[in-house]
């Protein structure tokens, strides 16, 4: 315990410190390298808080696929802040105003750990009670998310859908009249990073593994943390992978836009079918008991199938904006 | 020691204000994103910090269930881990449309998209 707490107050104040490093360096470039380093101190942080399927997510998706995310729009726009950020006198005022007030808010609230704290008294118990009754799978975190709360779910699946196209929709805009600039003007002459043998012959060879334990995430997700998110967020970065070092036009003609677009589309769909399918057995809907003859069973298989759709959506809607910002030519100014 | 337990408060509200200062005094946009960002995962930190109960473990039953096993609270970290995943997806977004703005202004300053709008 004494142990877990030093490390806890030793990453919380790692991840205040790249924080403020992130927000002050003007080079964006760099200030994306410390965004994603603070992810992953974050994702540390919530590991040590008993939070293993978040940590999981959170070192996948803010280390490795919003960092690529910034680089790639960074390639796009401005690699620097032309103009610096001055010391801005009203905001800063708001914000110490904000600050004290949460500081001195932060005396009522219940302290770290603490059993008695009104959030562990509501519905959690109930949760924790029912999840070997109901649905009989170690992982309440899955038990949740699919099942109990299968709503909320099926609405972040759409979100993340709905962004994707949102994406799609932005980028396929083109500039009217204006001419874009090739690789060879703007000094890059080898695609990819195919001139550097280490990255290239190391990088291949976490890709199989990355894909490997992402059907682990994936499909184990019921007894181990993961589920269809991080394992999603992890398909989509060995996909990112293999586009940086072998070029982002191989990476979108081994997975072409359309058929991800149809993928992840398919996806929700799959979700929504089950729920449907629940309701057409004579149940609510996404209420799996009725999905088999022993309602158990029916849990089962039902967070099988939504976790698969919501893997399908996950993967492709990323893999889809990778694609699009990585492929997008650079127009001139 | 017992106001040790208030420090992921302290650190959350730390975060919060770095990153709403990067959204409020940068004109850049992209900057404004990563501002987004860590004003995000300090609402993350928020959530996580709720679960944790001490001398319980992860949410993942080990052998058979027994009423005597204490673990972390999976409600906030439910409601965390989907949001991580809205947020990159939501982030994705900004920027492609950070991108627009520097395909048709030139730039993804705020100063200089202003100044182009009021001589347009």
């Amino acid at each position: 315990m004494m142990v877990e707490s030093i490390l806890g107050l030793f990453t919380l104040t790692m991840v205040a410190i790249v924080a403020i490093a992130t927000v002050m360096s003007s080079n964006l470039f760099v200030a994306s390298m410390w965004f994603g380093i603070f992810s992953l101190l974050m994702a540390s942080n919530f590991f040590i808080l008993d939070a293993a399927d978040v940590a999981l997510t959170e070192a996948a998706v803010g280390a490795g696929v919003s960092t690529v995310l910034f680089m790639g729009a960074l390639a796009l726009t401005a690699e620097k802040e032309t103009v610096k950020m001055r010391l801005n006198w009203l905001p800063v005022a708001a914000l110490v105003v904000l600050s004290l007030v949460l500081f001195v808010a932060t005396f009522e609230q219940p302290k770290l750990g603490d059993i008695t704290a009104p959030v562990h008294q509501h519905v959690a118990p109930w949760y924790i009670e029912k999840t070997p009754e109901y649905i009989n799978i170690p992982n309440i975190v899955t038990a949740i998310l699919a099942s109990f709360r299968g709503y909320d779910t099926l609405g972040e699946v759409l979100v993340i859908f709905t962004a994707g196209i949102g994406v799609l929709s932005v980028l396929s805009f083109k500039p009217k009249g204006k001419q874009t600039i090739s690789g060879e003007q703007l000094g890059q002459k080898i695609r990819g990073v195919q001139h550097h043998m280490i990255l290239r012959v190391v990088g291949k060879l976490i890709i199989p593994v990355l894909l490997l334990f992402g059907l682990l995430v994936q499909f184990h997700g019921k007894y181990s943390p993961g589920g269809g998110f991080s394992a999603g967020a992890l398909f989509a970065a060995a996909v990112m992978l293999y586009g940086i070092l072998e070029g982002a036009d191989r990476s979108e003609a081994a997975m072409p836009q359309r058929i991800m677009l149809r993928l992840a589309a398919l996806g929700a769909t799959l979700y929504t079918a089950v729920g449907i399918a629940c309701m057409l057995l004579g149940g609510h809907f996404l209420d799996y008991n009725v999905l088999w003859s022993d309602p158990v069973t029916g849990q089962y298989v039902g967070i099988l199938l939504v976790e698969f759709g919501v893997g399908l959506t996950v993967t492709t809607v990323l893999v889809m904006i990778f694609n699009a910002i990585a492929n997008r030519p650079t127009y001139q100014a | 020691m017992t106001l040790l337990g208030l420090y992921n408060y302290w650190v959350f509200i730390l975060l919060l204000v770095v990153g709403l200062y990067a959204v409020l005094a940068s004109g850049n946009y992209v900057k404004r994103m990563i501002g987004l960002g860590i004003f995000q995962s300090a609402v993350f930190l928020l959530f996580i910090t709720m679960d944790k109960v001490e001398g319980g473990t992860g949410p993942i039953f080990r052998g058979a269930p027994s009423p005597d096993q204490l673990f972390a609270n999976p409600l906030p970290q439910v409601l965390i881990l989907t949001a991580i995943v809205v947020g990159i997806a939501v982030t994705a977004l900004g920027l492609a449309i950070a991108i627009r703005i520097r395909e048709e202004y030139g730039s993804v300053e705020e100063a200089d998209t202003r100044r182009l709008d009021e001589q347009a």
